[in-house]
């Protein structure tokens, strides 16, 4: 009977039939609707037999475009997740006052506001950009796929990884209660013994592999793989933005993968980096993770420029005002955003003049964007502004935006920064650019390239729900905390004393509702332009009488983008040629070297899930026994020599044909 | 935004001053984007047209200089402000036009961030208290601010802006409040389940009113000896006040440096004198958050 328990503890480490929210009523009825969800989905796959077109289609493809999809997919689920936490804190800080205690107990109120951060920077936000960069850049530069179209598949399903060991933490164990940064002391072994967060070190982790070598992706693609011709100073601008956005990922993922391994080797080997004793210093991992996470902001927030700037030229008729500036104030964006780290703690007690440095640095980079602003406002000046949902989204952007950037440098100012720090008003701030730039960029990128990725539009119905949902809920939701961060009230409060208080918190709850509404009609809109396919097609390839490359092809562009690699003579390519009246070459197609898809990547990241959730429960057979099945893919893997093939120029020629068809058949 | 104290209300007259200058830009920029946006609509077809008007040397200058004019005024602002506002500089002035007389040694109260509650050591009257924390208006006020396990923020926002709490390091804030009354203060740092409960009542009192509070504690019969001080550290949440008679004087000194059990393996051996000494002049001349055990090795 000695031996059971030991035995039981080996393979199950510190799991025990205890860790699952049995008790708990709310996860518990969560897990049904989810289970039952999971079950319909499954059931309806296997009912229509796609397991095997997904396996072939999607899981294994290694095409750009359908990874691309594929991220954004991720970013949608999650951002369904994410939200559900944050109206779940909407309506408890809107009813938690005096005797009221609320529906959340600090124990389930502490992992949610972790998970939202978590889940919204890293699984919806970064997904989302990556996508988008995934999908557009290679047709923008002319190029036929990655660098390195393995690597790609394999990134996506660390990302994916990652995001199901979140998703395991809701109902095996919990999640961290540490905030979305996990600062040490709280997060160590100490004060967090349980398995919170270890969760959220191996979700980030393994995420973090794929988002690094992503970074190394996309970086290579776009210096070696642009087309002939596209110089670097005719690259168009999301392609810029998403050349200075992985720089700054290669640059600045280890730096985040460094510190987490060192939180990692405090609570699992006892080490002393950032605990309080033996000469361990939190402030260390303070430091460090905003050199990461300072950059990060710029990973994300640039891509959103980039699709700014192709949507503001495009639905404008008119050229990008300032491209060369608008070039250089991404690169000093780019160089600037490694030099203001320290702005995220002036409240730590650095001197005044350390501190007035990086408020300084952190103001300097208002001029770039302010530039920015005005390349796109210029942009509008003396164009024909077509109000389709791109540009209504970017519209609303550069409002939103500019009341962010306010708010920012307000917070630049050390001693400004004492009394704002923390403070809701420090949550409007970071919402007001995130919603207001990252998400309005990302939407206004979902709009203006769906139709290239699926061949047709978005419905526009649906679409202007969504976006008047969203905008005036974003500002019922996060004006009021701009109002209370006035006040004193502090971030991540369960209950408040205060009654005074409570309207404020009532108004940005109904704004949470106003953005739920929001997202119904975002789902709606998806379905809505599904069933209308026919009538939304786009059979031109060009529905915006765009500038870019990725317009020159047909939508959704054939598996090989291009059948000739285009030759670049101006940095509005495909308006260019129009201009000259570009004519589609019709013979003389060759064969294309194409390469072919493998399982290689979902399995790895299968093995690596499997690591991580060992590793946080402390299974250290099963550890072991997936690390190595999960080195042996890989090295299996490199033995795999049938990774290419040819599409042969017939075939190359059917497909071209096909298209010359339909383009006859729209004039 | 409603301060009672000088700090306070130089950081909320520098916000205001910030962001009219702001303003500046931030106005026109907006005006532009709907004027523009419904001038250059696609429907309105008397608006002038010019598809490849792209450049413009004059306008491009312009449109990075104006941020940049905004920008040297306000970095101006913030160096002189932070460097003025510092929280670790000793007072001049109690309040506009009033410097502080020559003999007025500020208070001392040492503060430490308990799990979840606030300890404040009174070294000059020998007294402690948890969650109450009181001081005489227009006296400066010499906060010595750690924590014991956890980092918090130790923010009264009618006083002054917040500055962390952190185990082994000492934070300071240099303030003063000018209005009697009772202020909240509170933690502005997520340290984890108490935190929501981890609030004080500050009290601004005249001189007489002071004397009483420290009377009050005094004739508590208490004593926060280390034993006391072990059992305090216990996390709880939603303190009510304790006060405190006597305190160990060395007590402070001992949570700084973790060794308030002198045994423990986390115990850094006590400084030198001379380590002190630079240690003291180290942060005022930069101001640094002190970390003891970086001089003592």
């Amino acid at each position: 009977m000695l031996a059971h328990p030991d035995l039981t503890k080996l393979i199950f480490g510190r799991l025990t039939i205890d860790q699952l929210p049995l008790h708990e009523p709310i996860v518990v009825g969560t897990f049904i609707v989810v289970a039952l969800g999971a079950i319909a989905l499954l059931g309806a796959v296997t009912y229509f037999r796609l397991w095997g077109y997904l396996w072939r289609e999607w899981f294994t493809s290694i095409d750009h475009k359908k990874i691309g999809v594929m991220y954004i997919i991720l970013a949608l689920v999650m951002l369904l997740r994410g939200f559900s936490d944050a109206i779940m804190m909407r309506a408890q800080q809107a009813i938690s006052f005096g005797h009221n205690t609320g529906y959340l107990p600090p124990f389930h109120y502490d992992q949610i506001f972790t998970a939202h951060g978590v889940i919204m920077i890293f699984f919806v936000a970064m997904p989302f950009v990556n996508g988008l960069m995934n999908f557009v850049m290679p047709l923008q530069i002319g190029a036929r796929d990655v660098a390195f179209p393995f690597l790609n598949n394999f990134s996506l399903w660390m990302t994916i990884s990652g995001a199901v060991l979140v998703m395991i933490s809701l109902f095996v164990g919990e999640f961290a209660r540490t905030g979305w940064l996990a600062y040490p002391p709280l997060s160590d072994i100490v004060s967090s013994p349980d398995a919170g967060v270890d969760y959220y070190i191996w979700a980030l982790q393994i995420a973090g592999v794929g988002t690094l070598l992503s970074g190394v992706n996309l970086l290579t693609t776009i210096i070696k793989m642009r087309a002939p011709g596209m110089t670097l100073m005719r690259m168009p601008i999301f392609t810029w933005t998403a050349l200075c956005t992985n720089v700054l990922i290669v640059a600045a993922f280890p730096v985040l993968t460094a510190a987490l391994a060192l939180l990692a080797l405090d609570r699992y080997a006892g080490t002393n980096f950032f605990t309080t004793m033996l000469g361990g210093n939190a402030m260390m991992y303070v430091n460090l993770i905003w050199i990461w996470g300072h950059p990060e902001v710029y990973i994300l927030v640039l891509p959103a420029f980039g699709v700014f700037s192709e949507v503001t030229a495009t639905f404008c008729r008119k050229r990008l005002f300032g491209y060369a500036s608008m070039v250089y104030a991404t690169v000093v964006i780019t160089v600037l955003s490694y030099l203001v780290w320290l702005h995220h703690f002036f409240t730590m007690g650095s001197g005044a003049s350390v501190n007035s440095f990086f408020g300084i640095t952190t103001m300097i980079i208002s001029i770039p964007t302010g530039a920015k602003i005005f390349n796109w406002l210029f942009t509008m000046y003396r164009g024909r502004i077509h109000f389709e949902l791109p540009m209504m989204w970017t519209v609303a952007f550069m409002i939103t935006f500019v009341i962010g950037g306010m708010t920012g440098v307000m917070l630049a100012i050390p001693p400004a920064d004492f009394t704002l720090h923390n403070s809701l008003f420090l949550i409007a701030h970071f919402h007001n650019v995130i919603i207001g730039g990252v998400l309005f960029g990302m939407f206004a990128g979902v709009n203006y390239w769906f139709p290239k990725a699926f061949g047709f539009r978005l419905d526009p119905f649906w679409g202007k729900c969504a976006f008047w949902f969203w905008v005036v809920g974003f500002y019922f939701a996060f004006m009021p905390l701009y109002v209370l961060g006035f006040m004193g009230v502090t971030r991540r409060l369960s209950h408040f004393d205060n009654p005074d208080l409570q309207k404020w918190f009532v108004i940005a709850a109904f704004g949470a509702f106003l953005i739920l509404l929001g997202i119904l009609s975002m789902l709606m809109q998806f379905y809505v332009s599904f069933r209308d396919r026919e009538k939304l097609r786009d059979v031109t390839g060009d529905p915006w009488d765009a500038r870019t490359l990725e317009w020159s092809t047909s939508s959704p562009p054939p598996k090989y983008n291009f059948a000739f690699t285009p030759l670049i003579h101006d940095n509005d390519a495909w308006w260019q040629m129009k201009q000259h009246r570009y004519q589609r070459p019709l013979q003389g197609f060759q064969p294309i070297h194409m390469p072919k898809n493998t399982g290689a990547g979902m399995i790895m990241a299968g093995f690596a899930t499997v690591f991580g959730f060992a590793m946080i429960w402390y299974m250290w057979p099963l550890a072991i026994v997936s690390f190595v099945a999960l080195l042996a893919t890989a090295i299996g893997h490199t033995f795999n020599y049938d990774r290419d093939y040819y599409i042969p120029s017939d075939d190359v020629a059917r497909v071209e044909a096909a298209r010359t068809e339909l383009l006859a058949s729209h004039v | 935004m409603s301060p009672s104290g000088d700090l306070a209300l130089q950081e909320r007259d520098l916000i205001i001053y910030s962001v009219v200058l702001m303003l500046l830009i931030i106005v026109p920029v907006m005006v532009l984007i709907v004027l523009f946006a419904w001038r250059y609509r696609a429907s309105n077809k008397d608006a002038h047209y010019d598809p490849d008007w792209d450049h413009s040397t004059m306008l491009e200058l312009l449109i990075w200089a104006a941020p940049l004019l905004i920008i040297i005024a306000l970095g101006a602002l913030t160096w002189v402000s932070t460097h003025k506002l510092d929280p670790f500089r000793p007072l001049d002035r109690i309040a506009e036009g009033r410097p502080v007389p020559a003999d007025m040694k500020p208070l001392e109260v040492d503060v430490v961030a308990l799990d979840w509650k606030w300890l404040f050591i009174y070294p000059e009257q020998g007294i402690a208290t948890v969650n109450d924390l009181a001081a005489p208006v227009d006296r400066p006020i010499q906060f010595k601010i750690t924590a014991s396990t956890v980092m918090n923020s130790f923010f009264i926002p009618a006083l002054a802006g917040q500055i962390y709490a952190m185990p082994n390091m000492e934070t300071q804030l240099q303030a003063v409040i000018n209005k009697p009354g009772n202020f909240e203060g509170f933690s502005a740092n997520y340290s984890g389940d108490g935190f929501s409960g981890m609030k004080f009542v500050f009290h601004a009192l005249s001189n007489d009113g002071f004397a009483q509070w420290i009377a009050q504690a005094k004739a508590s019969g208490h004593a926060l000896n280390r034993e006391e001080y072990m059992k305090l550290v216990a996390p709880s949440s939603n303190e009510p006040v304790h006060r405190y008679g006597t305190v160990d004087a060395t007590l402070y000194q001992a949570i700084l440096t973790n060794c308030v059990q002198p045994d423990s393996m986390s115990c850094m051996p006590p400084m030198k004198p001379a380590d002190a000494g630079a240690m003291q002049t180290g942060s005022d001349a930069n101001g640094m958050a002190v970390a003891p055990m970086s001089h003592s090795q």
